[in-house]
């Protein structure tokens, strides 16, 4: 990075032109990860990155025998900011792949930017409707799941056991009502009341009031982040939890439960993974990430080393010669590699096809935080709502 | 020598910035054009805001709201499939002015912290309507999917065009700027930052000159949104986040204030260092901050008064 | 509308009250006295937080822990204005302003670095939890009742030290005439090193008792920061009375506009009208509260300097 210290430095902008010469012809492939690093939201884009460097580890850092080269970039969770590290990754670092992303409105603007370059977009969180409808794209993949699949998911376990009365709690912002949407495609039953509350909100106790007054069956949530911990901090602290059985999305996860401990007990989840998901890849990457990190991963991380083995799949078809792009989205269509999923297949609109299950979080082994644990599943092969939006075939 | 130095250094950092395009091209690394892009269009707002902030002595902490006013203005016009310029490029800085002139006649009757504190509770305002308004993608923003289109004129998809485009713009704003500060209108807002009870004395209200200056610097942050949704393509209530507000104030003082040309050094610094900083380490933050608090603390006439020495 | 559900919203009101007061009160003195903006004072929050945790967890006592939390922010906060704000009281409020908009982002990221990203597991002792029966058929949470009377217990020994003692006469007439106070032969450093030390260890107070039933993270301080700028504004600044009556406007106005905003427009709108405008106005109430009052009072409603 000493090329990028001295530009600084230089206020004229001539001496950073100087300052870096034209890439070399590459024989490696080069990989542009970009997520949010810093800040409060970097939590997550730390378990992204840790898991990256896991992947690499098994791959042995090499791909198809070329040496890999993972260009780590911060969003800031600003997408004006995502574009120019993609720009940056892309013109600068002539990167072959980018990857990552956690935020839906970073994605938007950083996607057509990678894939009108002609190069592939990996997506490893961020799964808007756009990109998975109207605006897919043959060099963009994505690894995790569209926004809608999850609350789907649990929509479809509470119409299935027959609840009724359901309070609906979310933030007031796009994602916030894409879950609600999402949740009440699948469940048909009686919403008690709809409320969306300030994003980052800290205290929930007023909306508790009122959800307690209105008296209903169950309550179903989406607080992702510290907005989360908050939420169930309170609704415990309410005395509700005992009262209205809680069932929620993206809200209890292996980054609040250390946070939050026997106030996520009992939580319900739905999500396409989970850390005891049985199946060898997800055993050792499990295992390999709690000795080399000291903590349980989380579904952000599983996704991102999915992303890379899914980069490392399609390199090996083609036997390096990356400039074979034809051939690489032959390839990843495929999916073939192993994922901590265990297997599926991928979507016209390159989205996964993929079974979604019930968690539940219950006491982990003595003297350690909860756990979530596999109860059923909920989907199998699920096949997200906006593939037929998709011209791709 | 001051002089001449007064007059080298701008018509040197121009003819650096007109060969960005062709440096970038020599060199293969057209990076560089999208990161000088985008720091110009920042650079653009910052020093509209140094217009009432070191000029006016308003300490604007919701400039960012203008250039979220921008943005939409050109983003809402394109949802509606209306991709003509001159009518998104007019709207966003009408719709900045009238926002500015809404603000401006609320907060210039107070003054000091109470004046930061409205103008920063206005665009927090602002920021929570972005989010609520579903049809421009609430939080989550949306895609400018055709560049405003200047038949005949330019093209904004040619990078060069868009990125000589954004530095005439600069260059125009400077240049209009300096007369600005330098005309009638100028010294009345000048003097009321300096001493307000002896403007009223000779017979100045303050308050209307202010109310313009604001108008203005809104309306010129305004264009800057229209830029930056198109540098973009993207756009967000997040560029109406008060973080943002405070990296404009903070492009304003790194650079100094004293001058029109002052903020743009401080765009150039700023946005280069974060750059810089961050590909060098997750804790960028951790050195940026001391770094802002030590500039704040001994480079008292900012970046330009290392460049220009002293006038008197 | 039933009454206990109003009673009730009315409780939550006054305890986010209190908990703004607290912040508020050492942030407008400071304003008041030294004439400075300190952003920082979120970080004090957040500072307060992270130390009590970290002495409850390192003692196993939630008094002592409370307590060593306290002394630290406190040591954090004279530490900060000896090394660093000291130089800005005479410096131009946006000098201010962009020095202390550093020091969040500092500490901030200290906090990351020494504790991590992800928010920390915070609890209180069992005698803190659990719920009280008010009235038949109103539960309210016990700690939040603590912390109504906790906030209330410190605004009144602040009115006390203000109005009777001679550091409340001091800070009064700093708030009022700080040249003629340095006159009288006052040893004014000092005494701005003191009030900024006990305004950080109020922020302090707030933030460790926030800790349990909020979240505790780095730049959990930003969350609260500019509503408690609402706060003094309205208030007006350099007045404790000033902060004590914003605290409880906007902790009310904030609590009753989340709660009834919606299903009061729901009554004159259609369903999805009020659904849409309901959260954005319940968003938007306090700025806008506080753009009212400025129109009206451009020096807030308890102005320190008449």
């Amino acid at each position: 990075m000493g090329n990028k210290t001295l530009s600084t430095v230089a206020i004229g902008i001539a001496a950073a032109l100087l300052a870096s010469g034209p890439a070399l012809a590459q024989q490696k492939v080069k990989i542009g990860f970009i997520t949010t690093l810093s800040g409060p939201q970097g939590v997550v884009g730390e378990y992204m990155r840790n898991s990256v460097e896991l992947a690499l580890d098994h791959l042995g850092r090499k791909m198809a025998g070329l040496d890999v080269e993972v260009i780590y970039g911060d969003d800031q969770v600003k997408p004006d900011v995502g574009k120019q590290v993609a720009d940056e990754m892309l013109k600068k670092h002539q990167v072959d792949f980018v990857a990552g992303i956690i935020w839906s409105n970073v994605m938007l603007a950083v996607a057509p930017t990678v894939t009108d370059a002609g190069k592939f977009m990996i997506g490893t969180n961020a799964g808007p409707h756009e990109l998975a409808g109207k605006q897919c794209n043959e060099l963009f993949f994505t690894t995790s799941w569209q926004n809608d699949d999850t609350p789907e998911a649990m929509g479809k376990v509470m119409q299935d056991q027959g609840i009724t009365d359901v309070y609906v709690m979310a933030p007031n912002y796009a994602a916030g009502k894409d879950m609600v949407n999402g949740f009440k495609r699948s469940y048909k039953g009686r919403i008690v009341d709809e409320v969306y509350t300030r994003l980052g909100q800290t205290d929930y106790q007023a909306e508790l009031s009122q959800l307690r007054s209105k008296n209903p069956k169950a309550v179903f949530v989406f607080y992702p982040g510290g907005m989360g911990i908050s939420f169930l901090r309170q609704y415990s602290e309410a005395g509700l939890r005992g009262q209205f059985p809680l069932y929620s999305v993206y809200t209890v996860d292996e980054i609040s439960i250390p946070a939050v401990k026997h106030a996520a007990l009992g939580q319900y989840e739905t999500r396409y993974w989970s850390p005891d998901l049985k199946n060898p890849a997800n055993q050792k990457y499990v295992s390999d990430y709690r000795r080399k990190y000291g903590k349980m991963p989380v579904f952000y991380g599983a996704q991102s080393y999915d992303g890379i083995l899914l980069i490392d799949s399609a390199v090996r078809a083609v036997k390096g010669n990356l400039a074979d792009k034809k051939g690489m989205i032959a390839a990843m269509r495929k999916a073939d590699f192993a994922s901590t999923r265990g297997k599926f297949s991928y979507n016209t609109n390159h989205f996964p096809i993929q079974n979604f299950y019930l968690l539940k979080a219950v006491t982990g082994p003595a003297g350690e935080d909860p756990v979530m644990e596999i109860q059923k599943t909920v989907f199998t092969n699920h096949r997200d709502s906006y593939a037929k939006e998709c011209a791709m075939k | 020598m001051n002089s001449r130095i007064r007059a080298i250094v701008p018509a040197a950092g121009l003819v650096l910035l007109a060969a960005v395009p062709l440096a970038a091209a020599l060199l293969d690394q057209p990076f560089y054009l999208d990161l000088v892009r985008r720091i110009m269009i920042f650079a653009i707002a910052a020093l509209s805001l140094n217009l009432i902030l070191g000029y006016g002595g308003m300490i604007s902490f919701g400039h960012a709201a203008y250039l979220g006013v921008g943005a939409y203005a050109v983003g809402v016009l394109a949802h509606y499939g209306i991709n003509d310029g001159y009518l998104q490029w007019a709207l966003a800085i009408g719709a900045s002015a009238l926002v500015a002139l809404a603000i401006g006649a609320i907060s210039i009757r107070t003054s000091g912290v109470y004046f930061i504190m409205i103008t920063l509770a206005f665009t927090q305002m602002l920021y929570y309507l972005g989010i609520s308004i579903e049809e421009y993608g609430g939080d989550d923003g949306m895609r400018l999917q055709v560049k405003s289109q200047f038949p005949g004129l330019i093209d904004l998809n040619d990078a060069n065009a868009f990125y000589y485009l954004v530095l005439a713009i600069l260059v125009l704003a400077l240049f209009l700027g300096q007369r600005l500060v330098d005309s009638r209108f100028g010294m009345v807002i000048r003097a009321a930052k300096s001493n307000e009870v002896r403007t009223r004395s000779i017979g100045f209200s303050p308050y209307p000159y202010r109310l313009a200056a604001f108008v203005i610097a809104g309306a010129v942050c305004g264009l800057a949104g229209a830029l930056l949704v198109n540098h973009t393509a993207y756009l967000t209530p997040e560029f109406m986040n008060w973080t943002r507000s405070g990296e404009l104030m903070f492009m304003v003082i790194l650079g100094g204030m004293e001058s029109i040309a002052g903020p743009v050094l401080g765009a150039f610094a700023l946005l280069l260092l974060e750059d810089a900083l961050s590909g060098w380490t997750q804790h960028w933050q951790l050195v940026l901050g001391p770094l802002l608090v030590l500039s704040v603390l001994f480079l008292k006439r900012g970046l330009a008064g290392l460049v220009f020495a002293k006038n008197e | 509308m039933n009454l206990f559900l109003v009673l009730e919203q009315a409780l939550n009101g006054l305890q986010l009250g209190v908990m703004l007061f607290l912040m508020a009160a050492g942030l407008t003195l400071v304003f008041g006295i030294m004439n400075l903006v300190n952003l920082a004072h979120g970080s004090f929050y957040m500072v307060g937080a992270y130390l009590a945790t970290y002495f409850y967890q390192a003692t196993g006592s939630y008094l002592l822990g409370v307590s060593l939390g306290l002394a630290g922010t406190l040591a954090v906060g004279v530490a900060v204005e000896l090394v660093a704000l000291r130089t800005l009281y005479e410096r131009p409020h946006l000098d201010q302003v962009l020095a202390t908009f550093g020091l969040i982002l500092f500490f901030n990221e200290l906090a990351a670095i020494l504790w991590g990203r992800a928010a920390i597991y915070t609890t209180l002792p069992d005698y803190l939890a659990g719920h009280v029966e008010l009235f038949a058929g109103l539960r309210y949470p016990l700690y939040r009742l603590v912390i109504i009377a906790v906030g209330l217990a410190v605004a009144g020994l602040l009115w006390f030290v203000v109005a009777r003692t001679r550091l409340g006469m001091l800070i009064r007439a700093g708030a009022s005439n700080r040249a003629m106070v340095a006159a009288l032969g006052v040893n004014v450093r000092l005494l701005y090193t003191l009030v900024f030390g006990f305004g950080a260890a109020l922020a302090g107070l707030a933030g460790l008792m926030s800790g349990p039933i909020h979240v505790v993270q780095p730049g959990m301080g930003e969350l609260i920061l500019i509503e408690v700028f609402v706060v003094i504004v309205i208030g007006g600044i350099g007045s404790i009375r000033g902060a004590l009556a914003g605290a409880l406007i906007v902790g009310m106005a904030d609590t009753l506009g989340r709660a009834f905003v919606r299903p009061m427009l729901a009554t004159v709108l259609s369903r999805t009208a009020a659904d849409t405008a309901g959260p954005a106005l319940a968003s938007m109430l306090i700025y806008l509260l506080m753009a009212i009052v400025l129109a009206l009072k451009p020096q807030g409603l308890f102005p320190a300097r008449a």
